[in-house]
């Protein structure tokens, strides 16, 4: 490894890999686990929210939105109950760090999760899992048992005149149950349909029709965190803007793939892949990067990216020199989203990768609007026929002209998600699709390629 | 239409022009109000918002404030600065507010529109040749107003159930559905009944019935109506006629005080289906599917279609002449009847005074489903009230009546529309009364009457009724009625006109109106039948609140505080 290479930082995943470490309450509380809540507990309500804000943590579920600034947003004057939900869906492709955290410290999570219930006044906390993590939601719901049978959580926490259930809930098993109001109609019972936005915020109009917070696992755990140390403390870690740390999930082909947790603006694109990570496989050359889960815009490793920062300054990066935080890869065009960074090498035909990608789109669209149920199989269907011998040469123009008919205009993000892709990829790789046309012949049937 | 109550209004700047709305209408509305259509698909009035199509994207700007001081921002020129949502929002969930900008015609606008077409054809069979919806399918006419007009799509389409049976009497083609989920908010909002919902996802998604539930409610065929396509279609009606083929006529449905307001398709004086027509003060845009069927009746088996005396047929005016005769004799008892339009009650009304018969009138009464099908089974109960037929509350039976004939109180019966025996007149003394009968279908009256006068359906006349809320609206003539047939009212007046040796009333409804502007009635005075075929007339009916009315809280209805 090289020797400027930043050392990971983990905060978050501190005792993820220790072997004498495992997920019961014993190694916890060991660890120093639930102390920070009886701090918490000292503080008014106001004070923990207070804290929040000043860390400026930042959500990490993909959006990247101020936790502190989303729980002030809470409606408190309807007089209704106030709803704590930890988004536990993780199904960003790609993205795999919520499962590392609930499986391996799920009390962390508690922990982080009541504080944060003390600190919005909700007596009623959910976790909404994923459907697939069977194993995790039987752990975590160990842990609660034991949380509550030791006054973590449940009836009079700590013996204070404050109670707060909560409940382990097993998602839907679709994508679309992540978006923070699609998962809110799926904990009501219902199909994961988002809600239109106005008037469905959740901090008004939630759960229930309930102001309702959503945050994610790592968002949460954060909280525990910056409880411990202090807002200010905890805003000195990273850079202004991007605090904290990050967990990154590195797939694709790279020598050693896996989770990764640094300082915010740590460490570069290149340091992760090449140093940490160890490079690429033998003989192989970097040919593009997604840097924030597969709905986060594409990366060539060839492109240039300039422009100017908040704080004022130049820059002119190449791929490797996109520093990793939240606002690097914005400024370079696409976002760092779930953290889940997708590596692509040049044996990668890039066609087939975007073809991949808009068969999960289209698989996992609601299709409860227009323009992201017909136009995402539309484009799933177009790159698989020209995966399957029958491109044309307007395939690359049609791509573009579809995606832009979603982009926007859609109930929720899943549109974006569903665009950027395609947008990025034929932009940027325009040539390839270009050249899958002069490969095709029709004598392939459309249909044989299954790509999930 | 029925103008809205009075609300505030705002004003709001639409595509450059200051224009005036009520504050908090929605966009689609709004701009609707103003000349300005903003296509939709999912948007219904009467239910909620889910803002699924996509279809009425607009531009929307509100006025800028300034974050810290909260004062308006000011262009150059003093004008207030707009802050433009940078995405298209949906007109549908856009409620307008003071100074709000909308543009519902702009290059990013019509781009949306074009887009969403485009989106909604993709997978949409070519079934246009064969659907019921044809000609009225919102999808066909958005295509050619703001679509591209050529397909840049190749793939193969999608392929769903093309007739599932959701219930007795909708049937569903799954490819023509563009999910806009109307029929569920309807089975969820209006008919309370929760049965269909989406299976499978994004393009695969599929409407269908929950298990082991079908959709059989009384209003089940109202999701055919508000279909924006031809998804859902009337079993009934399924491949029986290109709608473009029919002649709409404005109705009211007779099944029961309701009042709801229908259109009546006919086409060669057949009719083909019944549908609702909007009425904010009644029916909203519903009404139940046993109403529907109701046409039926035009041409069933037992339709009387001959006037006859003493079981033969004769010509009608023999007939009347007949009929006048017997009417001339003593102890006359009149049924009159709550099926009867206002017109012919009044008629009826007039004829009782000279002949100074005993008026009887029996109510029919069911369940009250809280909806639309109320507990009077009868379109003008309240008519009967108002034109002085009855004074009490009628009972369902006619049992009054019965005694009057077994005390010998009455010995000859003029008759609308009711079946004695089943009204409660024993066949004894059934038998001891001359019956003259005036109706349209064959019954125990009819059957045992001397004089049978065949009458016209709702369907083949116009005329007017009283609603459970004292609304007093008109009907038109939908149909020709049975060749050689008149109107009742027109039976009546020449039936008054023989006994009085005075020329014939009339036969058209205006000259029976201004009957009723002489002064006769004083709720009806002030109105002419021509202001009633323009808007309904609201009565006041509180004179008759402590009667014990039998309708219960419905949809546009709360009955009379006594
Ligand atoms: C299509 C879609 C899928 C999403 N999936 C997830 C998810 O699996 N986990 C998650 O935490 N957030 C997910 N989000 C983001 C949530 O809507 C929401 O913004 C987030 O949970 C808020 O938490 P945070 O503020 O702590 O990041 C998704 C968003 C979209 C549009
Ligand atoms: S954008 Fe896609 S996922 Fe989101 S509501 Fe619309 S159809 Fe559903
Ligand atoms: S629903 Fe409309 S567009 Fe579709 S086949 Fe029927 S008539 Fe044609
Ligand atoms: S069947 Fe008709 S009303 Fe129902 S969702 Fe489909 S298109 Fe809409
Ligand atoms: S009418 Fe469908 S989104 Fe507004």
């Amino acid at each position: 490894m090289n020797e400027q290479t930043p050392k990971e930082r983990r905060i978050i995943l501190k005792h993820a890999d220790d072997p004498t470490y495992s997920n019961r309450i014993s190694c916890y509380l060991r660890e120093g686990g639930y102390e920070v809540l009886k701090k918490a507990f000292g503080m008014k309500p106001e004070e923990v929210g207070e804290e929040v804000l000043k860390s400026g943590v930042r959500g990490r579920g993909g959006a990247g939105f101020p936790a502190g600034m989303k729980w002030k947003f809470l409606d408190r004057k309807s007089g209704k109950p106030i709803y704590l939900i930890c988004n536990a869906d993780e199904s960003e492709p790609g993205t795999f760090k919520d499962r590392q955290i609930m499986y391996k410290d799920p009390h962390q999570l508690i922990e982080g999760m009541m504080i944060a219930a003390y600190a919005i006044g909700a007596k009623q906390a959910f976790i909404y899992i994923r459907a697939e993590f069977h194993e995790g939601a039987r752990i975590l719901n160990q842990a609660i048992t034991e949380a509550k049978e030791n006054g973590y959580c449940g009836d009079n926490i700590l013996g204070s005149e404050y109670s707060c259930d909560l409940v382990v809930h097993r998602g839907a098993g679709a994508y679309i149950c992540g978006e923070e109001t699609g998962l809110i109609e799926s904990l009501e019972g219902k199909r994961p349909n988002p809600r239109i936005k106005p008037p469905y915020f959740p901090a008004v109009l939630g759960l229930y029709q309930c102001p309702t917070i959503v945050n994610n696992v790592e968002t949460l755990c954060n909280v525990r965190h910056i409880i411990e140390m202090g807002g200010e403390e905890f805003s000195k870690i990273g850079k202004p803007n991007n605090t904290g740390t990050r967990i990154w999930c590195v797939s694709g082909q790279v020598m050693k793939p896996g989770y990764y947790e640094f300082e915010c603006g740590a460490l570069t694109m290149g340091q992760l892949i090449f140093d940490v990570c160890g490079g690429l496989l033998p003989g192989r050359s970097l040919k593009a990067v997604i840097p924030g889960g597969s709905s986060a815009k594409v990366l060539r490793a060839d492109e240039r990216f300039t422009g100017t920062l908040k704080d004022g300054s130049e820059f002119d990066w190449g791929l490797e020199d996109i520093p990793l935080d939240f606002d690097g890869p914005m400024a370079a065009g696409s976002m760092s989203g779930s953290g889940g960074i997708i590596v692509m090498d040049d044996t990668v035909d890039i066609v087939e990768a975007m073809a991949n990608i808009n068969a999960f789109y289209a698989h996992e669209s609601c299709g409860q609007c227009t323009p992201c149920r017909e136009g995402s199989l539309w484009m799933r269907k177009i790159t698989q026929r020209m995966c399957s011998g029958g491109a044309r040469e307007e395939d690359a123009d049609l791509l573009l002209s579809v995606a832009k008919q979603i982009e926007g205009r859609t109930i929720c993000a899943f549109g974006e998600a569903a665009a950027w892709p395609t947008q990025s990829f034929v932009t940027k790789f325009k040539d390839d699709f270009i050249k899958k046309a002069s490969e095709s012949s029709d004598d392939r049937n459309p249909q044989t390629l299954q790509l999930i | 239409m029925i103008s809205p109550t009075k609300e505030e209004l705002i004003t709001i700047n639409l595509n450059g022009l200051e224009v005036e709305v009520p504050n908090g209408m929605n966009a689609v509305e709004a701009a609707a109000l103003h000349g300005h259509e903003v296509p939709h698909y999912c948007y219904h009035p009467k239910l909620s918002v889910a803002g699924n199509c996509r279809m009425c994207l607009v531009e929307m700007g509100t006025p800028m404030r300034d974050r810290a001081t909260g004062e308006p921002i000011l262009e150059e020129d003093g004008s207030p600065k707009i802050g433009w949502v940078p995405k298209p929002v949906i007109g549908c969930a856009t409620n307008v507010s003071s100074g709000m900008h909308l543009r519902t015609e702009s290059d990013l606008v019509s781009e949306c529109r074009e887009g969403i077409m485009e989106f909604l054809l993709v997978n949409h069979p070519l079934d246009c040749p064969i659907c019921d919806q044809a000609g009225e399918c919102r999808l066909q006419e958005f295509a050619t107003d703001y679509g591209r007009g050529y397909s840049r799509y190749v793939e193969r389409k999608n392929v769903k159930p093309k007739r599932t049976r959701l219930g007795p009497r909708v049937t569903l083609d799954d490819e023509r559905c563009i999910l806009c989920s109307r029929c569920i908010r309807f089975s969820q909002e209006v008919a309370k009944d929760d049965v269909l919902g989406f299976v499978d996802r994004g393009s695969f998604s599929t409407l269908t019935c929950f298990p082991g539930k079908e959709l059989s409610n009384n209003y089940s065929l109202n999701t055919v109506d508000i279909c924006p396509v031809g998804a859902l279609t009337s079993t009934d009606f399924r491949f029986k006629m290109r709608v473009w083929f029919l002649k709409e006529s404005k109705s009211i449905c007779v099944e029961s005080s309701a009042g709801c307001n229908t259109t009546v398709s006919s086409r060669e004086g057949v009719i083909q289906r019944i549908t609702p027509c909007r009425n904010d003060l009644v029916n909203d845009t519903w009404m139940t599917d046993s109403g529907r069927e109701i046409y039926k009746t035009v041409r069933s088996e037992d339709r009387i279609l001959r006037p006859s005396v003493k079981g033969e047929d004769q010509p009608l005016n023999e007939t009347i002449s007949s009929a006048v005769n017997i009417l001339q004799e003593n102890k006359i008892g009149l049924v009159a009847s709550c099926h009867s339009t206002l017109e012919e009650q009044i008629l009826t009304k007039k004829l009782a005074d000279l002949t100074k018969a005993e008026i009887f009138l029996r109510g029919h009464f069911g369940e009250d489903d809280g909806i639309l099908l109320s507990a009077d089974r009868s379109p003008n109960l309240r008519g009967a009230l108002v034109t002085g037929l009855i004074q009490e509350y009628p009972e369902d039976n006619l049992l009054a009546l019965n005694d009057a004939i077994t005390k010998g109180d009455v010995e000859v019966l003029l008759v609308m529309n009711e079946d004695l025996i089943k009204s409660g007149i024993s066949e004894e003394n059934l038998a001891k009364v001359k019956v003259v009968y005036i109706g349209t279908h064959s019954n125990s009256s009819s059957q045992n009457a001397d004089i049978v006068l065949p009458g016209l359906s709702v369907f083949e006349k116009g005329g007017s009724f009283i609603n459970r809320s004292f609304l007093l609206q008109s009907f038109e003539l939908c149909i020709p009625g049975p060749v050689g047939l008149k109107s009742q009212a027109e039976v009546l007046s020449a039936i008054i006109a023989q006994l009085s040796n005075e020329e014939c009333i009339s036969t058209n409804l205006d000259s029976i109106w201004e009957l009723v502007n002489s002064g006769q009635i004083d709720l009806l005075s002030s109105i002419t039948y021509a202001d009633l075929k323009v808007a309904p007339v609201q009565l006041d009916g509180s004179r008759w609140s402590q009667l014990n009315f039998v309708e219960k809280e419905a949809l546009n209805y709360r009955p009379l505080a006594s």
